[in-house]
């Protein structure tokens, strides 16, 4: 690698690329070292080889670099050193060790770009993921292999949930090994420390790994950080067995780092400013969510991502739900209220829940006392609507009850502790006994079967029979 | 054509450009040392500019390049059902055997098995003058399909020899006059159209099972429909449950561009599920094409036309196949990604300027044919598309409806409701209404299309109203209006809503879809008799046929309960009319 031929031929240097001319041919996403007048060194990877020239994404930013630096192509692309020994392990968003501890002894060198899992080779995600939150357990059931991405804005306690999910999560009844991977782009001091304070506190530190980019490392860092981070996943999940959370936080800091490299080489933009690419590059992050048959472990995403403007159809929140299996949306509304955990319920949704729900999973009337749920509290919010125009007066008997039905939901169901940990049961059992406050003509969600034996009036019944 | 060697000039992510060889455009090149399958999207002087179909990293300027001189192709014969194939049809399982659970590069794959032996029953004789097309026998492909050798589109002859028996697709089978030696298999470039004798008009519907879709909006067989919405509101459930329900005989199904895990749940969910109409699991008739998210982007592009060759030459075998694409914008992203690494002028939001001719070219590739044995087969073509911001003016949405004559368009809102199928029933449309009209008349009832229409009144009249009721709430409406939107409700919430995770509510038969808007108008009409009697609303909407309605439709014994229902809802409204007399007796008494 030493070996490699240093050239001292940047003809250019614009935002973080350089432009470095008359090379021996050179290969697409090579790795690169440059070496500063200063003495000190740099990172870089190829983006577009020629025969004239060749241009380079500089990770740790272009500053201090002359057209005097020395450029070296070392011939192999961008590699992560994997082993066991990342657990409890803080790298910086490049992948080197900040913690203090010794470097890490390689297993293996691993691509960070990380091959696209064959569709035929994956396995079906189906098994629930308890996170004691109801509404995500009730109403938007995450599942293991799923990617579900938090939309949040600022201002909103984003952080809390992600921590309380992650120190939560649990796959009922079996013994198996869990590991967090937490990938940091472009948060706070400030959030990096509370985060790394919870993972202490609880202990959780000795089974995660953790990558930080932080607000003031250089943004095209961010591009790899995640990559690092699902490259560690992927190793401790199929080599290891182990089931990795993955949360990455925060998405968004991620694609303006894209739009800023995109702009400095004068591609096209798409909209707003972001790449057209931008829906494949965030792909090749998502993707590499997954369960594969016949392997042990699984790599489950949890993306944290802030809408700028508290707007769903900015392309990054817009582009990820096209990837992303569901979204859990986060209001303010409800953060006003006072409410925590305030996740909407209504616009959330967990595409992968009907294959983790039912009977053996989780019980037989969730789907149906979660469809019944959603309804009447979207005909409850449309109501507060109408009321604020006519007054309650105006409404029927049954719109009344509906309408004080989205109270209560927003209390007790969607209301609960920072550390309470409902099981899935005792979510359901909340949404029954909000249920029953109803007339039973307007459950239309529910069959005559699940009425029969699990609506509370019917429950003694049934026992009853049975004895 | 011979093969020329040429070397790579320059790498930018997945276009690669190469000096040295001379292809026409369209011509399939080899790129590196590895061989990366490309092909040639521009040429400018002696420059040739490649899109490449896997990753390029690592690759030089300086390695060869190589030109194959023929365009992309699909292998086209027995083998193909049940297949799972990437965008540029290399089997799945192949490329799993080959290099593991990743998709590495550099590994080739036939896209029909070299090594399986099929049973060849010949039904053309020898002597017989054919052309391209034209049947020459049948091997038994699955349960469900009986697959039609043809000869080859540009073959014309004598048939010299021909013989039954047991072959591999390479084998030979027979051979015409001027020495063509004929196969189980042939090839045909994505990128042209097959040829059929005449295009029919479309007059047969594709029935769906869909209450909202045959009912309000019928497809035709041979038609195209386009399903845009918003993410979350359902997009691939309904392709899906197309894919599951529509009495296609075979069915391609594109996941262009979109998740993985969502190609592996149809891969483990198919042949688990049976046919309606065969009674055969549903993997019998149907072929993947799976090119993911993360998958390359010039494979993705490639895609949509590898499915539509398929779902072409089904039809040219005589039969109606449906071809789902989802998700077109994908499509139209890959292009826009091509085309931005081209450095070409951009049109609007950055896609290329001949989006609209590629979408339309590919929507015009659907129809009913009089193909070239002359036997009836159709393509019909249902496209997905993924509006950025659920914003239907952007282009893709937008070029799409242009083309296509039926819009389902999915609606965020409804989906929140759990209102599924999220379709929006009134923006929606089907161009195919009166043109079918006389095929339900015929096949279904005889008033289909007028309950048909009378109920989407009611849903127009209702949304009329609903404007007044965020107004002035509903008690301030006079009666008569009460009750269209009770009837509404009832028709939303009875026939319009459909659980596609239910086991008997998943497909309903024409029949059950026409009783049911019968018996909802049938409501109506009692309920207004009972109004004139002098009934309340509350009391009429009370009766507990009417709950007994909007649970049958989840029982399997539907067809018996819906006329006990019926009955039913005829007593009770009596009863409600009887006791509203008596009463205005006492009144006036």
């Amino acid at each position: 690698m030493s070996s490699a031929k240093e050239y001292k031929t940047i003809t250019e240097v614009k935002g973080p690329l350089v432009f470095v001319e008359k090379t021996e041919p050179v290969g697409y996403g090579e790795l690169v070292t440059l070496r500063l007048p200063d003495g000190s060194a740099k990172r870089g990877q190829v983006l577009d080889t020629s025969d004239e020239t060749v241009v380079v994404q500089v990770f740790e930013g272009t500053t201090g670099i002359d057209r005097e630096t020395g450029v070296k192509f070392l011939g192999e692309t961008l590699k992560l050193p994997v082993s066991e020994d990342m657990l409890g392990r803080i790298f910086s968003g490049g992948g080197k060790p900040i913690d203090g501890g010794p470097e890490i002894v390689p297993d293996e060198y691993r691509d960070i770009l990380g091959a696209a899992i064959n569709p035929y080779s994956r396995q079906s995600p189906h098994d629930p993921i308890q996170t004691g939150i109801s509404t995500i357990d009730a109403n938007n059931t995450l599942v293991r292999g799923q990617k579900l991405p938090i939309f949040s804005a600022s201002g909103l306690p984003h952080n809390d949930i992600a921590l309380q999910i992650a120190r939560q999560a649990k796959v009922r009844g079996e013994g198996e090994e869990f590991a967090v991977v937490f990938a940091a782009m472009g948060i706070t001091n400030e959030e990096a420390r509370y985060f790394m304070k919870d993972f202490e506190r609880t202990g959780a530190l000795k089974n995660a790994v953790i990558f930080l980019n932080l607000a003031d490392d250089p943004a095209v860092e961010r591009i790899i950080t995640p990559r690092l981070a699902l490259t560690a996943a992927e190793y401790l999940a199929y080599d290891l067995g182990k089931h990795v959370l993955v949360v990455f936080t925060d998405v968004t800091n991620y694609c303006e780092a894209l739009r800023q490299i995109g702009a400095a080489r004068e591609e096209v933009p798409g909209r707003r400013g972001f790449p057209g690419y931008m829906y494949t590059d965030l792909a090749s992050l998502y993707e590499r969510a997954g369960v594969i048959k016949g392997k042990p472990g699984s790599v489950t995403q949890f993306p944290i991502l802030t809408m700028p403007g508290d707007d769903i159809t900015h392309p990054i929140p817009d582009l990820s739900g096209y990837i992303t299996e569901g979204q859990i949306v986060i209001s303010r509304e409800l953060h006003r209220k006072g409410i925590y955990p305030p996740i909407n319920v209504l616009p959330s949704l967990s595409r992968l829940m009907n294959a983790g729900i039912g009977k053996g999973k989780t019980r037989e009337d969730h789907k149906q006392v979660s469809d019944q749920l959603y309804a009447m509290y979207a005909e409850g919010r449309d109501l507060r609507g109408l009321v604020a125009i006519v007054g309650k007066g105006a409404l029927s008997e049954r719109d009344i009850k509906i309408l004080e039905f989205a109270d209560l939901f927003e209390e007790r169901f969607v209301r609960q502790g920072r550390d309470e940990d409902r099981g899935f049961e005792d979510s359901l059992e909340i949404g029954w006994e909000l249920l029953a406050t109803l007339p039973e003509n307007v459950l239309s969600r529910i069959d005559r079967k699940t009425m029969a034996k699990w609506h509370p009036k019917n429950r003694g019944k049934e026992e009853a029979m049975v004895q | 054509m011979e093969r020329q060697l040429g070397q790579i000039y320059r790498v930018s992510g997945p276009v690669v450009t190469a000096v040295g060889i001379k292809p026409r455009m369209y011509d399939i090149v080899k790129v590196g040392h590895e061989g990366l399958m490309g092909e040639v999207i521009q040429i400018e002087r002696e420059k040739s500019i490649i899109q490449v179909y896997e990753d390029t990293s690592g690759i030089k300027p300086g390695e060869p390049v190589e030109n194959t001189g023929l365009p992309l192709v699909v292998e086209l014969g027995p083998g193909l059902l049940k297949s799972i194939y990437d965008g540029i049809q290399r089997p799945l399982p192949v490329l799993q055997d080959k290099m593991g659970d990743f998709i590495e590069r550099g590994v080739t794959a036939n896209g029909l098995d070299r090594e399986k032996k099929w049973e060849f029953t010949a039904t053309a004789k020898v002597g017989d003058a054919v052309s391209g097309g034209m049947v020459l026998g049948t091997v038994q492909e699955s349960a469900s399909v009986e697959h039609k050798i043809l000869v080859p589109p540009n073959a014309k002859g004598t048939l010299k020899a021909l013989s039954s028996g047991t072959y591999t697709v390479e084998e030979t089978i027979g051979t015409l006059d001027d020495g063509t030696e004929l196969q189980l298999m042939h090839k045909w470039p994505v990128r042209v159209p097959r040829p059929s004798k005449e295009k029919l008009l479309p007059d047969i519907p594709l029935v769906t099972g869909q209450r909202i879709l045959d009912g309000l909006f019928p497809l035709a067989k041979g038609g195209t429909a386009a399903i845009p919405g918003p993410f979350g509101s359902g997009k691939t459930v309904t392709q899906q449950a197309l894919a599951k329900w529509s009495d296609a005989q075979v069915v391609v199904y594109i996941g262009c561009g979109e998740r993985g895990n969502e190609m592996t749940e149809v891969l483990t969910e198919f042949p688990e599920l049976e046919d309606p109409q065969s009674g055969n699991p549903l993997m019998d008739r149907t072929v993947l094409i799976a090119n993911t998210s993360n998958m390359p982007v010039a494979a993705r592009e490639a895609s949509v036309y590898t499915g539509v060759t398929l779902a072409e030459y089904y039809r040219d075998q005589g039969y109606d196949v449906a071809l789902m694409a989802d998700s077109t914008s994908r499509w139209a992203e890959a292009m826009r990604e091509i085309s931005s690494r081209l450095e070409e002028m951009p049109g609007e939001e950055g896609y290329p300027a001949y989006l609209a001719a590629r979408l339309s070219e590919f929507y015009e590739r659907a129809g009913r044919v009089i193909t070239k044995s002359g036997s009836e087969g159709s393509v019909s073509v249902i496209g997905a598309v993924s509006p950025p911001g659920g914003d239907f003016s952007e282009p893709v949405t937008q070029n799409t409806l242009r083309i296509v004559k039926v819009f389902w368009a999915l609606d965020a809102k409804l989906a929140q409701r759990r209102h599924f199928p999220a379709i929006n029933w009134l923006n929606s449309y089907s161009l195919y209404n009166a043109s079918l009209a006389p095929w339900f008349r015929e096949n279904v009832a005889e008033d289909w299309n007028e309950v048909r229409n009378e109920c989407m009144e009611i849903l127009q009249k209702e949304s009329e109203l609903q404007e007044i009721v965020q107004l002035v709430g509903s008690d301030a409406l006079p009666r008569e209006e009460q009750l269209v939107l009770e009837v509404a409700r009832m028709l939303r919430e009875i026939f319009l809503q459909q659980n596609a995770f239910h086991d008997v509510d998943t497909y309903a038969p024409l029949s059950k879809q026409y009783q049911i808007m019968k018996t909802i108008l049938g409501f109506s009409e009692k309920a207004k008799e009972a109004m004139s009697a002098g009934a309340p609303v509350a009391k009429i909407i009370a009766i507990p046929a009417r709950d007994e309605l909007a649970k049958a439709r989840f029982e399997e014994d539907f067809d018996t309960l819906i006329g006990d229902i019926q009955k039913q809802m005829d007593t009770q409204l009596e009863g409600v009319i009887k006791e509203s007399r008596t009463q205005l007796g006492e009144v006036t008494a």
